[in-house]
C-alpha cells in the first residue's frame, strides 16, 4: 500500500479535527503516515493521530520549523517526499495549509488541486467551484499529487493505526528563513467552534441592524453549539470582526447547517455558503434571495424568530 | 522603493462562471472582466507606501488575455506608474503553477523592493500563486497581511491566520498579499484615468519574456480536469410566513432533519 503524508494541523498542543477528517480520506488512497512540524509533540496528539490511522508520525521538533512562516514546513514535506516518495500529500485548505502546498508543489515539480471535497482511491480529486455552481473531476498529471482538503468533507472515521514516531530534521534554506515571526496574537477562542469547521453556522447580515443585534444571532448559535458568521455588510459595518465573514472575499464554510439571519443573499455571500448540506433563512423580505436557496425559510423578524427558535432548541435539548 | 503589483482580470461577481465544454477553461471571454477585487488592495497598499516613502514607483504586473490590459489601465488610473502586460495565446489554460512561472520570470532582474498580491483571485480561489513566486524567486514571503508597514530597508506584516495574528518582518527585498479591507482603494479621479491613457504599458509575449513554451498553457498543465458538471439544482425548499410560531416552525423543520 502507497504511503500517503498528511500535514498535521493543530492549536494548544490539540491535533485539529480537519486532521483527523485528512487522515480519514488519505486511508482511502494508502497508509497514512501523518507529519508534525514544529515543537509541541505530545502523547495526546500521538493518541489522536493513532486513533485515526496514522501508522508513523514524522515530527520534525524544533522552534525554527514554525519561527519562519510557512517555507520550513514546504522544505520539511520536500524532504519527505523525496525520501518516502509518498502516493500523495493532503493538506487542510486552510490558508497556511495552502501556501505550504504552493511551495511544495514547485520544490518537487508536482500539480496542486486546493479545495478538494472527495478524493478516490485512485487520486480523482472532487471540486465545487464557482461558489458551488460546478462540480469538477480532477487529478494531478505530474510528480506527487498535493492536494489540499476543505475541512467538513470528509466524516472522520477512527481505525487504529501505529503512530510510529520518526524523527526528522532539514537544513532549512537561507530563502526559508528570510521572514521572522515576531509575534502571536491568539485569537480569543471564546467557545466557539471555528468556523471553517463548525458543523452548524448560525450568519447575521444587514438585518441584523446593529453590533448589539448580534446578541440573539449568539444566543442561537450557543444553544446550537455552533460557530458565528457574519454577511460582509454587516462586517463593514463594525458590527462584528472581519474575521467571521462568510463570502466571496472572506471564509468558504460548507457546514451541516447553515442558519442565514437577516442576510439577503447576494452572489457573493453565497459563494461563500451554498454548499452547504442544509440551508434555512429568516428574513424580513419575502423576496430575499436567500430563501431560493434555502431548504427552509421563514419570513418574518429576526429578532422575534431567533429568541424563539433558541427557547426552542434548549428546550428540545432537555 | 520600486514595487511591483500583480494584478489578475476575473470575471465579473456578477457574472456567471462556467468551464468552456472540450477543454474546461474557465470562459472569460462572454463575461464582463474587472480587476479581481483583493488586487485593488494590492495596487492601494502600494501607492500608500510609496506616498509614505516620499518617493517611488510602482509597476503593475498581469498575465492574461489581451482584455486584461484594461486591469492594468484601471491601476494606471489609481496611480500607478507604468504596466507590464503579459499576453500570449500559449499562456491560456496555465494551471497555478505555471502562472507563477511567467510571472516569476517577468519579475525577476528588475529590482523591485516588494512584490504584492491580492492574497487570492475570485475565480480560480486558490491563493497558491504569491508563495509560488516568493518560492521561485527565493524572496520572503509575508501573505495575508491585514497591515503593512515599510521602514528602514525592512517590512513588518500583521498576517491573518485562523489561529489569530502573527507578526512577521524581513528585510527587502520580498513578496507580500493583502487581504481585503487592509484599506479603502482610491476611486480613480477623472484626472487620473486620462493620464492613465499616457503612461507606459510593456506588452509582452511568451518569447519576450523568456518563457519556455513547454511549461506553459493548457498542454503542460499539472493538474487536468477529468470531467465536470453543473451541480443539480436544489429542490425548492419550504417558505413560510413568521405568524406567531416562526421559531417553532425551524425547530421542527430542525428536528426532522434529525440535526435537533
Amino acid at each position: 500500500m502507497g504511503e500517503v503524508l498528511v500535514l498535521v494541523e493543530a492549536a494548544d498542543g490539540s491535533v485539529k479535527k480537519v486532521t483527523t477528517e485528512l487522515l480519514t480520506l488519505a486511508r482511502t488512497v494508502g497508509e497514512p503516515s501523518a507529519v508534525w512540524i514544529g515543537p509541541g509533540y505530545t502523547d495526546a496528539a500521538a493518541a489522536t493521530l493513532g486513533e485515526f490511522g496514522a501508522a508513523k508520525v514524522y515530527v520534525a521538533d524544533g522552534a525554527q520549523y514554525v519561527d519562519h512562516p510557512i517555507a520550513p514546513k514546504a522544505e520539511v514535506l520536500a524532504k519527505l517526499v523525496a525520501d518516502v516518495s509518498p502516493v500523495a500529500v493532503l493538506v487542510p485548505s486552510s490558508a497556511e495549509g495552502k501556501e505550504v502546498a504552493a511551495r511544495l508543489a514547485v520544490r518537487t515539480n508536482s500539480g496542486i488541486i486546493t479545495d478538494a471535497i472527495g478524493l478516490t482511491s485512485d487520486l480523482v480529486a472532487t471540486q465545487s467551484i464557482f461558489g458551488g455552481s460546478t462540480v469538477v473531476q480532477s487529478k494531478v498529471a505530474n510528480g506527487t499529487p498535493i492536494i489540499t482538503v476543505r475541512p467538513n468533507s470528509t466524516a472522520p472515521v477512527a481505525a487504529a493505526g501505529a503512530a510510529a514516531r520518526v524523527d526528522v530534521s532539514v537544513d532549512l534554506s537561507e530563502a526559508a528563513t528570510k521572514a521572522k515571526v515576531t509575534g502571536r496574537a491568539v485569537a480569543q477562542k471564546g467557545g466557539r467552534p471555528e468556523l471553517t469547521e463548525a458543523a452548524i453556522v448560525v450568519s447575521g447580515g444587514r438585518g441584523v441592524g446593529a453590533a448589539e443585534g448580534f446578541g440573539v444571532v449568539e444566543a442561537l448559535a450557543d444553544a446550537l453549539g455552533a460557530a458565528v458568521g457574519a454577511s460582509r455588510a454587516a462586517t463593514d459595518a463594525g458590527w462584528y470582526p472581519h474575521t467571521f465573514q462568510v463570502g466571496q472575499t472572506g471564509k468558504t464554510v460548507s457546514p451541516q447547517l447553515y442558519i442565514a439571519n437577516g442576510i439577503s443573499g447576494a452572489i457573493q455571500h453565497r459563494a461563500g455558503m451554498q454548499t452547504s448540506k442544509l440551508i434555512v433563512a429568516v428574513n424580513k423580505d419575502a423576496e430575499a434571495p436567500m430563501f431560493e436557496l434555502a431548504d427552509f425559510g421563514v419570513v418574518g423578524d429576526l429578532f422575534v424568530v431567533l429568541p424563539q427558535l433558541t427557547e426552542e432548541v434548549n428546550k428540545r435539548k432537555g | 522603493m520600486k514595487i511591483a503589483v500583480c494584478v489578475k482580470q476575473v470575471p465579473d461577481s456578477w457574472a456567471e462562471k462556467k468551464l468552456r465544454d472540450g477543454d474546461a477553461i474557465l470562459d472569460r471571454e462572454s463575461v464582463e472582466g474587472v480587476m479581481n477585487e483583493l488586487d485593488e488592495y494590492a495596487v492601494e497598499e502600494a501607492l500608500k507606501i510609496v506616498e509614505a516613502n516620499g518617493s517611488g514607483e510602482v509597476v503593475v504586473v498581469s498575465m492574461g488575455p489581451d482584455r486584461a490590459a484594461e486591469a492594468v489601465r484601471k491601476a494606471l488610473s489609481m496611480g500607478a506608474d507604468s504596466g507590464i502586460h503579459l499576453a500570449d495565446a500559449s499562456l491560456a489554460g496555465s494551471d497555478a503553477v505555471a502562472t507563477s512561472y511567467a510571472l516569476a520570470k517577468v519579475i525577476d532582474g528588475r529590482g523591485f523592493d516588494l512584490v504584492l498580491f491580492g492574497s487570492e483571485s475570485t475565480d480560480a480561489r486558490m491563493s497558491v500563486v504569491p508563495a509560488m513566486v516568493a518560492e521561485r524567486l527565493g524572496l520572503a514571503q509575508l501573505t495575508f497581511a491585514n497591515k503593512v508597514e515599510v521602514a528602514g530597508g525592512s517590512v513588518t506584516i500583521d498576517r491573518v491566520s485562523d489561529n489569530g495574528i502573527e507578526t512577521i518582518t524581513a528585510t527587502l527585498p520580498a513578496v507580500v498579499s493583502v487581504v481585503e479591507k487592509i484599506n479603502e482603494p482610491r476611486y480613480p479621479s477623472f484626472k487620473g484615468i486620462m493620464a492613465a491613457k499616457k503612461k507606459p504599458v510593456e506588452t509582452l509575449s511568451a518569447a519576450d519574456a523568456g518563457l519556455d513554451t513547454a511549461q506553459i498553457g493548457l498542454g503542460a498543465a499539472w493538474s487536468k480536469v477529468d470531467s465536470f458538471a453543473a451541480r443539480p439544482p436544489k429542490a425548492a425548499g419550504v417558505v413560510v410566513q413568521d405568524e406567531g410560531n416562526g421559531g417553532i416552525a425551524i425547530a421542527d423543520f430542525l428536528a426532522a432533519q434529525k440535526v435537533l
